[in-house]
């Protein structure tokens, strides 16, 4: 009640000092009109934000235009970055080293979160504690992440090194997370686990909690073990959920760039070197705009692609 | 009388006005900003240019960015036609780029104007940061920072009788300064993993940086004494033979022998900060790093004063070292372009020049390198001197971050993480190079 007459004397104030011409003008539109009135500004400036450098994109991904060389002569190439970029061993090795990284983060995050929303969903004692504890890695900086991560797998020092050797009995310093190519993928695979399982926790927690108390007591009813509620129930009823943090995780990862740059660079050598890293040097290190447009295009059509793809999954098994 | 007051007040109003936009002005002069790493020498630098706002009135801003983002920072800068920096000292590799895309203001006639020698400066520095093209009269800096890839050692364990003694009878020579690449190897090699006051210390801390241009800094270190050469000193971009002859091959195969052998635990990513932790913690007995680094480190109150010595990159085939260093140029999208050249002017004079190696800068103006009593005025003077003497610089190409890149992915994939072998690293460097000058139209 309170908020109504708040809000009728803001309205009545807000008539006051509308001038009688333009309060006329407006109550001379239609509804429509209106709506198109509030939405124009948001339009413009997404076109202007979002649709423009992506048509701009696509233009210049057509040509050798190097944002470096303001004076030299711009010329059409036709598909020549896109052929340059689809036969280039670099590009595909980068690819292969972005889609391992996403299979497995997401694959470990997906068991673990769902384990962990299986497990906080029972409501045991001091599970809010808990459930905030889970959640904080997921929300520092990336930034501060990876600087952090980079001294817990310091070899002399990190404790991650001491943590593992008081486990396996290993010389602390006998293995090196961020220098050896073995290693280094699973060391970004870890500490992009450790940052994101919690969101893909928060996300099968809401499926978990929307799923009726009375079809599990349907379920008892029938005898059914929890086992086999766990199979017939729980699963299939949270998977829509679950599908949709691995798409979420999917398109991030994809792009993942940040935490990666601060890890490891890259390296050693190219062994993490992910399209986002070849992608970044290529146009602002290199300076090959054209080109890196064309990849930066190869990237949103495959991103975008995949997710429609999966969109397409995700509303099949919504459905049934 | 209302009206009466009504202007008066406009006119108080109006007069304040004006005075408060100029009267500032006059007090403080204008201000240019000098842009540039961040770094000891910046520190250093900033000290200096008081002189110049004393002499001039005009106030001097600084922008320094950290080394690993300095590239990428200042580059953008420069190709987005920036007006953030009046000044710019840049590095060496970039004068080609800055000069033909129009980013640098060309400074010959200035000089002619106002009696700057060039030739007053060292050559090698005038044509490393200055010149483009190379071996050309055309001047887009003045050499501002003369420096070069060097190594710093620990003095006071190399004193030691027991390491000494213990070094001698392994190798039947004395422990000192080693005078070749093998011996710097073998003194690494010696202190790698040897306990020295209960503590465990490794061989050297090298640059192995993959990110921006650490491990090419520092790989080509040890390629220029093995012999590697960038292109036929005969015909301009003729690669083959050069870049991947026998010596650079063995050059390339002894860093990693180096890198594997000697390097502290988990350093596969490290440059010049990294190098001197590193040295500072008193984790390594070698450092390699920039003469820049010198004076600092010979203040440090835990290895600095007589805990350190110095010694110029040793040569093995032949001689040469990296070199590093920068000269200042006047952006060409300063709109405070005649302030800018008046502290260039000031920065050449050679009073300037001897209080800029005084306060920690490393003056490449002969009237300070040639004074008699230069080389004791530091314990690394003369070793700077030496080194200046056997630079080689990498590509100034305007496509050097192509070329450098190319570098780093190779170089890095072999050395660090053991893929393909030197030859193979080298024959790919020179795809990659031949592909970039065939696109510039140079091949």
């Amino acid at each position: 009640m309170t908020d109504q007459t708040g809000l009728s004397g803001l309205v009545d104030r807000a008539a006051l000092v509308t001038s009688p011409v333009v309060a006329r003008r407006v109550r001379g539109l239609s509804e429509r009109a209106i709506a198109w009135l509030f939405i124009t500004p948001t339009m413009l400036l997404l076109l202007a934000i979002n649709i423009f450098p992506l048509i701009w994109t696509i233009r210049l991904s057509f040509t050798n235009y190097r944002a470096n060389r303001p004076n030299a002569t711009v010329l059409d190439v036709g598909l020549a970055n896109y052929q340059s970029i689809l036969t280039d061993p670099d590009v595909w090795a980068a690819m292969t080293v972005t889609a391992r990284f996403v299979f497995w983060s997401i694959l470990i995050q997906t068991v673990i979160g769902f384990t962990l929303a299986w497990l906080i969903d029972k409501k045991f004692r001091g599970h809010g504690l808990w459930t905030t504890l889970i959640l904080l890695p997921m929300m520092l900086s990336p930034a501060v992440v990876g600087n952090f991560w980079t001294f817990l797998y310091q070899p002399q020092i990190g404790l991650f090194n001491y943590v593992v050797a008081a486990l396996t009995g290993a010389p602390a310093s006998s293995f090196q997370m961020l220098a050896q190519v073995p290693l280094a993928p699973w060391a970004i695979v870890i500490v992009d686990t450790w940052m994101w399982t919690p969101y893909v926790m928060l996300i099968c927690l809401a499926g978990l909690r929307s799923i009726p108390d009375y079809i599990y007591e349907a379920a008892e009813v029938d005898r059914a073990s929890p086992w086999r509620q766990f199979w017939s129930i729980t699963l299939p009823m949270a998977l829509p959920f679950i599908m949709l943090a691995v798409l979420f995780r999917g398109i991030e990862n994809f792009k993942m760039f940040d935490m990666v740059n601060l890890l490891t660079g890259g390296g050693p050598g190219s062994t993490t070197e992910m399209a986002s890293i070849t992608l970044k040097r290529e146009a602002f290190e290199k300076w090959r705009t054209g080109y890196s447009s064309a990849f930066a295009i190869i990237l949103f059509v495959t991103v975008f692609g995949l997710a429609n793809i999966y969109v397409k999954a995700l509303n099949r098994v919504k459905s049934r | 009388m209302k009206l009466l007051q009504t202007f008066a007040l406009t006119a108080a109003v109006a007069a304040a006005a004006a005075f408060g936009a100029s009267a500032p002005a006059h007090a403080e002069g204008k201000t240019i900003t000098l842009c540039w790493a961040a770094w000891d020498p910046a520190n250093a630098l900033v000290e200096l240019s008081k002189d110049f706002t004393a002499k001039t009135g005009v106030n001097m801003k600084f922008e320094f960015v950290p080394w690993p983002n300095f590239a990428d920072r200042m580059l953008n800068e420069l190709n987005s036609k920036g007006k953030l920096c009046d000044l710019m000292i840049g590095d060496s590799q970039w004068i080609g780029g800055a000069a033909e895309n129009g980013q640098y203001v060309k400074l010959n006639e200035f000089f002619d104007k106002e009696g700057i020698k060039i030739s007053d400066f060292m050559p090698a520095t005038v044509a490393g940061y200055a010149e483009w093209p190379k071996g050309s009269p055309n001047y887009w800096a003045l050499p501002a920072m003369g420096d070069a890839n060097g190594w710093t050692y620990r003095k006071d364990w190399f004193a030691r009788p027991e390491i000494r003694e213990e070094f001698k009878k392994k190798f039947g020579r004395e422990l000192d300064v080693p005078k070749t690449q093998a011996e710097l190897k073998d003194i690494a090699e010696f202190f790698q993993k040897r306990v020295i006051d209960g503590k465990t210390v490794y061989g050297a801390a090298i640059f192995t940086e993959r990110g921006s241009e650490g491990i090419t800094m520092g790989v080509t270190n040890a390629l220029y004494p093995f012999g590697f050469k960038y292109q036929n000193p005969k015909k301009p971009y003729d690669m083959q033979g050069f870049v991947n002859s026998d010596d650079a091959v063995k050059g390339l195969e002894f860093y990693k022998a180096l890198y594997k052998c000697c390097t502290p635990p988990g350093y596969s990513n490290g440059y010049m900060q990294e190098g001197l932790d590193a040295f500072k913690s008193g984790q390594v007995a070698l450092q390699m790093n920039w003469f820049a680094f010198f004076p600092g480190l010979y203040k440090d109150p835990n290895v600095g004063g007589d805990r350190i010595g110095f010694f110029v990159n040793p040569g093995q085939k032949e001689k040469g070292s990296q070199l590093g260093g920068q000269g200042i140029s006047v952006v060409a999208y300063s709109p405070n372009r005649a302030e800018a050249l008046a502290y260039i002017k000031w920065f050449a004079s050679l009073d300037t020049q001897k209080k800029w190696w005084a306060l920690g800068g490393y003056s490449c103006h002969k009237g300070v390198l040639n004074d008699p009593n230069f080389k004791n005025t530091a314990p690394f003077a003369a070793d700077f001197l030496v080194a200046m003497d056997q630079v080689v610089d990498f590509w100034a190409e305007p496509s050097y971050a192509q070329l450098l890149l190319a570098m780093q992915k190779r170089v890095h994939d072999y050395v660090v993480a053991d893929q393909g072998t030197a030859k193979g690293a080298l024959d790919g460097l020179i795809a990659d190079w031949t592909k970039v000058f065939k696109e510039d139209g140079k091949l």
